[in-house]
């Protein structure tokens, strides 16, 4: 097998084991976010939000995961786009150059 | 990272917009003078903003038994600096903050400072002091990307302990804050080292001489990298 294919075989087993292991060691935790641990130890002092967004906030968890979702989608289809270019275009150049 | 909207007081995210906006121009500065001299870095200049997009909208579950989410910032902060990064970085806060009601207006300032510019800032460093001491673009790359999500959750709880110290001391409330953060993102880190890496790898195989005109990698390199796909 390649080495390069290889490095990511190894890479995405890595990641997974990271991931997997956390869920599997972490009992019946809430798994809440670690923003969200800092704000409650801010606002356990009694400190109030001095200012709220004066646009929106995602109406419900779902509207807010949708938006995560679109962050990543708009992320991942433009370093797609750009990465099947650069690949198509270096293809061409070993075609020229056999 | 993400402080949110109002939890920081006003003072403070004076302060914080005060130190990010220099970084901020300057980026913008460089941008332009990068484009300028060259177009081709446009594209990797988009894949580098891309991936903090991706990354830092990806909460992952971690050991302490709650999620975190990776900054994405090292491809952009190996390849183009710090300033580049800033712009880059601040672009997806200012998204977050908006839309996403993650993060905010009044603390974009802080946020900023810890996600787009000085976490950046230390990773570079290191990037540039691994590159000379010869070590891969690979492994650089990925210890970069996880020095970069280090720092910024360290600046985050250097941020709070400043704004928020516990009995009046800073010390204890930076210990606080940190011990959320810090244990969190040590996987987390890693993680996004390993993609990082793996990314920088397979931009050296599809379009090395990007990377060669801004003077990250030289031929003998890029040969030994492409040799080990073929």
């Amino acid at each position: 097998m390649k080495r390069s294919t290889i490095e990511i075989i190894v890479g995405i087993l890595i990641i997974l084991g990271l991931v997997v292991f956390a869920l599997a060691t972490g009992g019946d935790s809430e798994w809440g976010g670690a923003d969200g641990g800092a704000e409650d130890m801010i606002s356990e002092t009694g400190y109030e939000p001095w200012f709220e967004s004066p646009l929106w906030a995602p109406p419900s968890g779902e509207v807010e995961s949708l938006l995560f979702a679109l962050q990543a989608a708009i992320g991942t289809g433009v370093a797609c786009l750009i990465f099947g270019y650069w690949l198509g275009q270096s293809k061409r150049k070993d075609e020229k150059e056999a | 990272m993400h402080i949110m909207e109002g939890y920081l007081p006003m003072e403070w995210c004076i302060v914080w917009f005060v130190l990010s906006i220099p970084f901020i121009i300057v980026g913008l500065w460089q941008m332009k003078k990068l484009i300028d001299k060259d177009q081709k870095v446009l594209p990797l200049m988009a894949v580098c903003g891309a991936f903090v997009f991706v990354l830092s909208a990806l909460k992952i579950p971690s050991v302490t038994g709650s999620c975190s989410h990776p900054t994405g910032t090292g491809l952009s902060a190996s390849f183009f600096g710090p300033f580049v990064t800033a712009v880059l970085g601040t672009i997806v806060l200012i998204f977050q903050a908006l839309l996403l009601a993650h993060g905010g207006l009044t603390t974009l300032g802080a946020n900023a400072f810890s996600m787009a510019i000085f976490g950046p800032l230390v990773a570079w460093g290191v990037f540039v002091a691994l590159r000379k001491a010869g070590l891969g673009l690979g492994l650089c790359v990925g210890v970069t990307a996880a020095v970069a999500n280090l720092v910024t959750y360290t600046v985050t709880s250097f941020q709070l302990a400043l704004a928020f110290p516990i009995d009046g001391s800073i010390v204890a409330a930076f210990t606080a804050f940190g011990t959320i953060f810090a244990v969190t993102q040590i996987p987390l880190a890693i993680i996004e080292g390993i993609i990082c890496a793996l990314v920088a790898k397979f931009i050296v195989r599809v379009k090395p001489e990007i990377l060669k005109s801004l003077g990250i990698i030289e031929d003998a390199e890029i040969a030994k990298i492409q040799g080990e796909a073929a």
